[in-house]
């Protein structure tokens, strides 16, 4: 009895293929025929017609035909299925027979070859006597042959030899071989598979055609025969329809068959055989439900069909088996594209395959536990005159008995202890793992860790039974953190359980003290007598002394133990074992035992976090965590906490720090922030030091803007820093106040942050001890800079008018505005305007708002009258100069220093007009008095100007002169013309214009050049005595 | 009648389990444990389902060859897994339902008691007594 007993035969396993040999093909010494053989097999893709093909010698012997039964009345038959019938039809007994013979057309001797090949094909026909075999010949060609009908000698020729070979015409093939040999193959198979299709045909109707000879009584198990016969030959014939149909079929036959205890095992292991391949062709037919279905139905079929009590192991070996098949159909249909779910899928199936496995195991240790001296029974009734059964699933020793009666029981008994001696040998456990495993897979697969981790601790019991502890260690270990992190305690205590004894038959210390400590723990499940049995067996082991056996261990394995553990005791060093817990960043170290014995140091990693973190431990300690009640004698683990940072607060510090200011502060003024320092302390301070400045960590650009002092507003300059640090005071007596200004200079506008700090020292008494204690005091303050007043300037014409760019040698005025932005009062001191070269003053530069008192939102003007020399180049702008300032606070004091600020006037375009042109008219006129106007022309440029001018009359006046000229003017001279005007209105009166024409420059136009004149004038009326002395005149 | 009744917490550990003693305890545990694979996919699958439309009863969760495991989740995600012997075939859907409709009364009771901690092993006599009932052995 092989190990495989149980396995499928292959022949039930394989997809059914028509069965074609070829003949008269020497693959060996002729080129032309392994050249067609290697198109027959190669490349057989699944395009191709399913044959499989076999070359055999023409005088081949097939298998014998028994000559067949005219009538089944005497019949009995012996069994359900012969086991060698699969194979026969599969590999032995061809649907066709193909002649392959080299013959042209035009040959020579064509009698002769003719009657050879007749002779060939007759030989095939002898030795196929009795079966419905088709033949077929295939002639193989050297030229290609002409089209069907014109080739008149092949048509005539073939009909000759179809009829010397007793074929018909639609056996005959013709092979050419050409380019095309491919090709030509595969119109061969297609042809050669119609013709296995009918052989096929004919044997199914052949088989059906018995069925009436047979009756229910005598002949039962021809009916399942037949039936899984037609359903073989279905599928030979890729009927896969049909095929599961009649399997379907034969299986309600065989639960129909009459069982007995002595036929058990024939009708299970053809219904296994039978629900194998419907399974198989329903998951082909992609009806993976209705595979499903029949696979349960099979099982409750089954499942109690247990047979011999004595042999019940071998119950449990078949259905391990039916589960362990389904599930790799299921397997392979879902590697060719079925999808399985969580709650379906192959890793159940093997899984239970592994139960029964289990329970063959337990059957088997419960049934064949034969004392030693009981021997393998002799003649060996297993075996069997050549070697095999002929009936699936019958006993060796009785072989086509029918009968329920045991004729011999001696012979049966003899029989059964045979099969149990051999099930003894059968390493159970090896089995029991590769199912566990296979499951395992597809759990993985399916998202079952829980599951997964079930199957890998039953894994890791089974190599525990097969003494393989360390395997059996490796896979409890690696399960067991998930069981803990789920909290299972009764699953972790299990497994804990038989860790332990692995641990202990292979006297490994450290995972021996590691599960010993967690067996003893909370969690663990275990009863008090077990607890304090580990933890005897624990301080035995501290002691470095041999623990006692765990119980239920095989007792050949704890004498090795033993000895194992004694070496362990004698060996000296290396007795210190270091347990790591858990994986955190710190830890704590439990030392157990003594350095001299055993030392087992055990290792909490974590505990109060990363220590560096002050912000954990603060919220540690204030996490409230509920903590349930426990019993008085046990500590909450959990409870314990690690308190592993602190924060150290200095003395509160009896010392008042007070700042008086007027924010804001003002650009660039030396601000004064007075500090004021008072003792409350009830003893001397000592080494007073005061850090003051501008607080660091802010903008680095503030650094360098601000600058602070102590030594008096005077000293205020660049080179003092931003933080004046630890400037000693000296030392204050019980509630002495102190006064210290700091004088702060903000560069730029902004808010600054400025620290006051204060540290002393000061003598004090902790717990009856006189320490040193240093206290300090800060305070901050935020000062917000701002400017202190905008300056505007502008450059207006004579007639303030607006201007955007001067004329040169023309006066003009600057005007300058100070608009006070303080909220504070500010005195303007003085302002001066320095001028640069390409500006000079036409009248005295002296300040007119010196002395002036500024209020919020006030303002003091300035106005300049300046003129500018032509300049080389009229396309850039020059600098007019600066405008300086000099200020202070209203309220500061007298030491605290003047502010100068300097604006920069903004650059002005000059431009030089080529004519210059001056009115000079009386300031005002009288109605009716005559107006002498005189203008003056000046030619300022290096040419003789032509100009036109024509003066436009006006209503309020008469006057006379030239009204149209055009006159020349000479480089670098001037042309006077004068006019008589004669008002005629009183009133703001716009004078007659005068129209200009510079013919040379046509740019400057005469609109222009009529703003240097005057446009209107006012005009007095006539007084009463002058109306007199006119009337007088008249 | 049920060979095994399991309150599961939350966090997925024991929160009570018994089955009838004539059996291995440990195995019931382990078809318990197990059986969480499937519930955990259900509640991740229901996940997505409005909240009061959700199904409390999970149904079926998987057959074994001799027990079926029944499952149902409260909306505080503690679980109820109750494990049937196959061969009862006399017990409905609807049945099943209503014995974990029983159950979830029951456990409100025991969460209920201002002297129970949740997340602790249940210890209450009327849970017990609810539970025995319905582990009534069928014979």
């Amino acid at each position: 009895m092989s190990p495989t007993q149980w396995d499928f035969p292959v022949e039930l396993c394989c997809r059914p293929m028509a069965f074609v040999t070829l003949t008269g093909l020497d693959v060996t010494y002729n080129a032309i025929h392994r050249a067609i053989w290697d198109a027959f097999c190669a490349n057989r893709r699944a395009d191709r017609v399913p044959i499989s093909f076999k070359v055999l010698p023409g005088d081949h012997e097939y298998p014998k035909c028994r000559t067949k039964r005219t009538s089944y009345e005497w019949y009995i038959p012996k069994g359900i299925l012969k086991t060698g019938w699969m194979n026969k039809h599969l590999n032995l007994v061809p649907a066709l027979v193909v002649v392959f013979y080299e013959l042209d057309w035009d040959e020579a001797q064509w009698k002769e070859k003719q009657s050879e090949c007749a002779t060939r094909v007759e030989i095939v026909r002898q030795s196929l006597q009795g079966r419905n075999t088709k033949v077929a010949v295939v002639l193989i060609q050297k030229k290609t042959p002409l089209p069907p009908g014109e080739d008149l000698i092949a048509s005539e020729r073939a009909a000759a030899l179809c009829n010397a070979c007793d074929l018909s015409g639609k056996s005959l093939f013709v092979l050419p071989h050409t380019d095309h040999l491919v090709g030509y193959i595969i119109r061969l198979e297609n042809a050669f598979y119609e013709h296995a299709q009918t052989y096929y045909y004919t044997e199914i109707r052949r088989i059906k055609s018995h069925k009436e000879f047979l009756n229910k009584t005598t002949h039962q198990l021809l009916f399942v025969r037949h039936q899984f016969k037609i359903a073989f030959f279905s599928e030979l014939k890729q009927d896969t329809q049909n095929a599961l149909k009649n399997y379907r079929t034969a299986y309600n036959l065989v639960h129909e068959l009459r069982a007995h205890e002595t036929n058990m095992l024939e009708i299970k292991t053809m219904a296994g055989f039978i629900n194998y391949k419907i399974c198989r062709l329903c998951f082909q037919h992609n009806t993976p439900l209705d595979a499903i279905a029949q696979f349960r139905k099979h099982i409750d079929l089954c499942k109690k069909k247990i047979g011999s009590a004595e042999l019940s192991f071998e119950h449990a070996a078949w259905m391990s088996k039916q589960f362990q098949a389904f599930g790799d159909l299921f397997d392979e249909a879902i590697k060719l594209g079925l999808t399985a779910i969580q709650t379906q899928n192959p890793g159940f199936y093997y899984q239970q395959a592994a139960y029964y496995a289990q329970e063959r195991k337990h059957l088997a240790a419960l049934l064949c536990n034969h004392s030693p001296s009981v021997t393998y029974p002799s003649p060996d009734p297993l075996e069997t005159p050549n070697g095999a059964l002929d009936f699936y699933g019958q006993r060796a020793w009785r072989q086509g008995i029918l009968s329920f009666d045991l004729s011999d029981p001696e012979k049966e008994k003899a029989g059964i202890l045979a099969l149990q001696l051999k099930e003894r040998d059968v390493n159970h456990s090896e089995i029991n793992i590769s199912l566990l495993s296979s499951a395992v897979a597809q759990f993985k697969k399916y998202k079952c860790p829980r599951m997964k981790s079930h199957l890998m601790v039953q894994m890791g019991e089974e190599y525990y039974f097969a003494k393989d502890y360390t395997k059996a260690l490796k896979l409890l270990d690696y399960v067991m953190c998930d069981y803990r992190s789920e909290r299972w305690w009764t699953l972790l205590t299990s497994i804990l359980t038989t860790a332990l004894k692995c641990a202990y038959l292979m006297a490994q210390l450290k995972d021996y003290i590691t599960y010993s400590l967690e067996l003893l723990g909370r969690a663990s499940t275990l009863k008090d007598d077990q607890k304090s049995r580990i933890e005897k067996n624990l301080i035995n082991v501290l002691m470095n002394e041999s623990p006692e056996a765990e119980p239920d261990c095989d007792a050949s394995m704890v004498k090795a133990a033993q000895r194992l553990w004694a070496d362990r005791v004698s060996l000296a060093g290396n007795n210190v074992f270091t347990i790591e817990v858990q994986d955190f960043i710190t830890s704590v170290d439990l030392i157990l035992g003594s350095e001299t014995g055993r030392c087992v140091i055990l290792n909490w990693r974590g505990g109060g976090g990363d220590a560096a973190s002050a912000q954990e431990a603060v919220q540690a300690s204030r996490s409230f965590k509920r903590r349930p009640k426990l019993p008085e004698t046990e500590v909450h683990w959990d409870s314990i906490t690690i308190q592993a940072s602190t924060m150290i607060i200095s003395r509160v510090p009896k010392l008042c720090v007070q700042l008086r200011h007027e924010p804001p502060a003002l650009t660039n003024e030396i601000y004064c922030l007075m500090i004021t320092i008072q003792s409350q302390e009830d003893t001397v301070i000592k080494d007073v030091k005061l850090t003051a400045g501008l607080k660091p960590g802010q903008d680095a650009n503030l650094t360098q803007k601000t600058l602070v002092t102590l030594e008096g507003a005077e000293m205020c300059d660049d080179s003092s820093p931003a933080l004046l640090t630890d400037i000693p005071v000296g030392n204050l007596q019980p509630g002495e106040k102190l006064d210290m200004p700091l004088y702060i200079r903000c560069g730029t506008v902004g808010t600054r942050v400025f620290l006051v700090y204060v540290s002393y020292l000061i003598d004090t008494s902790v717990e009856g001890k006189e320490i040193v204690c240093r206290c300090h005091r800060d305070e901050t303050v935020t000062i917000e800079t701002v400017y202190p007043f905008d300056v505007a300037v502008k450059f207006v014409s004579i007639k303030f008018e607006h201007l955007d760019r001067v004329y040169a040698d023309k006066p003009f005025l600057l005007m300058t505005d100070i608009l006070s932005a303080s909220p504070w009062g500010l005195t303007i001191l003085s302002s001066q305007l320095q001028l640069s070269s390409s500006v000079t003053p036409v009248d005295e530069l002296e300040s007119h708002v010196e002395n002036v008192v500024l209020q919020t939102g006030e303002s003091a003007s300035e106005c300049f009258c300046l003129q500018c020399p032509p300049i080389a180049n009229p396309q850039n702008a020059v600098a007019t100069g600066s405008y300086n300032i000099s200020w202070k606070r209203s309220s500061a004091g007298e030491n605290v220093p003047i502010v100068n600020t300097v604006v920069t006037l903004p650059h002005v375009m000059v431009e030089s007009i080529p004519l210059h042109i001056k009115a000079d008219l009386p300031s005002f006129g009288r109605v009716r008095e005559s107006l002498p106007v005189k203008y003056h022309l000046q030619n300022k440029t290096g040419l003789v100007q032509d100009i036109e001018i024509a003066v436009e009359p006006s209503d309020a006046f008469m006057f006379s002169g030239l009204k149209q000229i055009r006159l020349q003017i000479l480089p670098g001279t001037e042309q006077e013309m004068l006019y008589n005007f004669y008002p005629l209105m009183a009133g703001y009166q716009q004078l007659p214009s005068l129209n200009i024409n510079l013919l040379r420059f046509p740019n400057y136009t005469s609109h222009m050049l009529k703003r240097f004149l005057p446009t209107h004038i006012f005009v007095k009326p006539q007084g009463r005595h002058v109306d007199e002395d006119s009337i007088e005149a008249a | 009648m049920a060979v095994c009744v399991a309150v599961i917490a939350k966090e997925n550990y024991p929160l009570y389990i018994r089955s009838i003693p004539t059996e291995d305890q440990l195995k019931f545990h382990y078809t318990v444990h197990t059986s969480l694979d499937v519930v955990d996919e259900k509640i991740s699958a229901m996940g997505k389902a409005l909240v009061d439309q959700r199904e409390l009863y999970l149904g079926l969760l998987y057959p074994t060859e001799d027990y079926k495991v029944y499952g149902y989740v409260t909306n505080s995600k503690v679980k109820f897994v109750m494990v049937v012997d196959s061969s009862n075939t006399a017990l409905r859907d609807n049945e099943i339902r209503s014995m974990f409709r029983k159950l979830h009364n029951s456990y409100t009771d025991v969460m209920c008691n201002p002297f129970y901690n949740p997340g602790d092993p249940i210890q209450s006599r009327g849970f017990d007594n609810t539970v025995s009932s319905m582990m009534v052995p069928a014979c």
